[in-house]
């Protein structure tokens, strides 16, 4: 167990490796699959002194309501921001808000801060050094709290719940 | 036969769909009047409009071809966690030059104030000089 643990420390991020290499190269031929193999157990050991340790995904299948939640949202956000874009008599009201932030792993800040990113209306542009605080910017800021309040409930606590517990 | 007929829609509106979406993002950086927030075009608008595109191609080239064409969602996949990144250093570094913005933009955080906390006033770089008639500062209205 622990000579395993030693050669697979990632096991998810091995997974993953593997099947990326399987779609790049559009096989699935025994020769490509021991490489595949190969790679996915070399490259996070080698890399593995450039990251900070991944926490372990806790609840996978919250994590997979989270991922169908974002996509979701993001379809949402293209067709505001679309019709933001497109209306022209009514100007956005764009705005800096602050964002406390909860969850303090590196990797679940990542993870927060593109989601943000990539839905409704908002752009995150600066994480505090201390990690306690994310900047923020809304293209049409209405409620500031309900914001907060949104991103909280929809986006920070699942994270929370499936890489810290 | 009906199949192949309902497919080729399928294929067709998700390719417009898709030209659609990143045009209006695009669009987005004309129409919209400061740095921040134009950074909103790109990072939302074209996603969307990258991912149509690729899901026509992954449904055209499994009906054409033998096989599943899967490949793309990789496309998708590495776009998903550029764009958030690009767009993060991108609007950090506006923050970090002090890049103008919109009076009406809320909220002033200590990011966007001239001095650092527990250092001296830091010097801005020189703002170019642009000759603006009348009606561009009445229509742009720009702190600073």
């Amino acid at each position: 167990m622990t000579s395993l643990g030693r050669l697979l420390p990632t096991p998810t991020l091995s997974l993953v490796l593997l099947i990326i290499w399987l779609l790049l190269v559009r096989s699935l031929a025994p020769g490509q699959l021991l490489l595949g193999v190969l790679l996915a157990m070399g490259i996070p050991l080698l890399t593995r002194r450039l990251w900070e340790p991944l926490p372990r995904v806790r609840h996978p299948w919250t994590l997979c309501r989270f991922v169908a939640r974002v996509l979701w949202d993001i379809l949402k956000a293209n067709l505001e921001v679309s019709y933001l874009i497109l209306k022209p008599g009514r100007a956005p009201r764009p705005g800096f808000v602050e964002y406390p932030l909860l969850v303090r792993e590196p990797l679940t800040i990542t993870l927060l801060a593109n989601t943000i990113t990539l839905t409704p209306g908002t752009v995150s542009t600066n994480i505090r050094l201390d990690r306690s605080t994310l900047l923020i910017h809304v293209l049409d800021l209405d409620d500031e709290q309900a914001l907060v309040e949104a991103i909280r409930t929809r986006y920070e606590r699942p994270l929370k719940e499936i890489f810290e517990c | 036969m009906a199949f192949y007929v309902l497919l080729e829609w399928v294929i067709s509106l998700l390719l417009i769909a898709g030209g659609v979406f990143a045009f209006v993002g695009s669009l987005g950086m004309l129409q919209f009047k400061d740095f921040f927030m134009r950074l909103h075009g790109p990072t939302k608008g074209t996603t969307l409009g990258i991912g149509c595109i690729l899901m026509a191609s992954m449904v055209y080239f499994s009906v054409v071809q033998p096989g599943i064409h899967v490949q793309e969602l990789l496309i998708t996949l590495f776009l998903f966690i550029t764009a958030p990144v690009t767009g993060h250093m991108l609007a950090k570094t506006g923050l970090h030059m002090h890049l103008r913005y919109t009076r009406d933009t809320r909220g002033s955080p200590p990011e966007l104030r001239d001095e650092d906390v527990g250092q001296g006033r830091v010097e801005r770089p020189p703002r170019p000089r642009r000759p603006a008639s009348e009606g561009q500062k009445r229509r742009w209205r720009l702190r600073r």
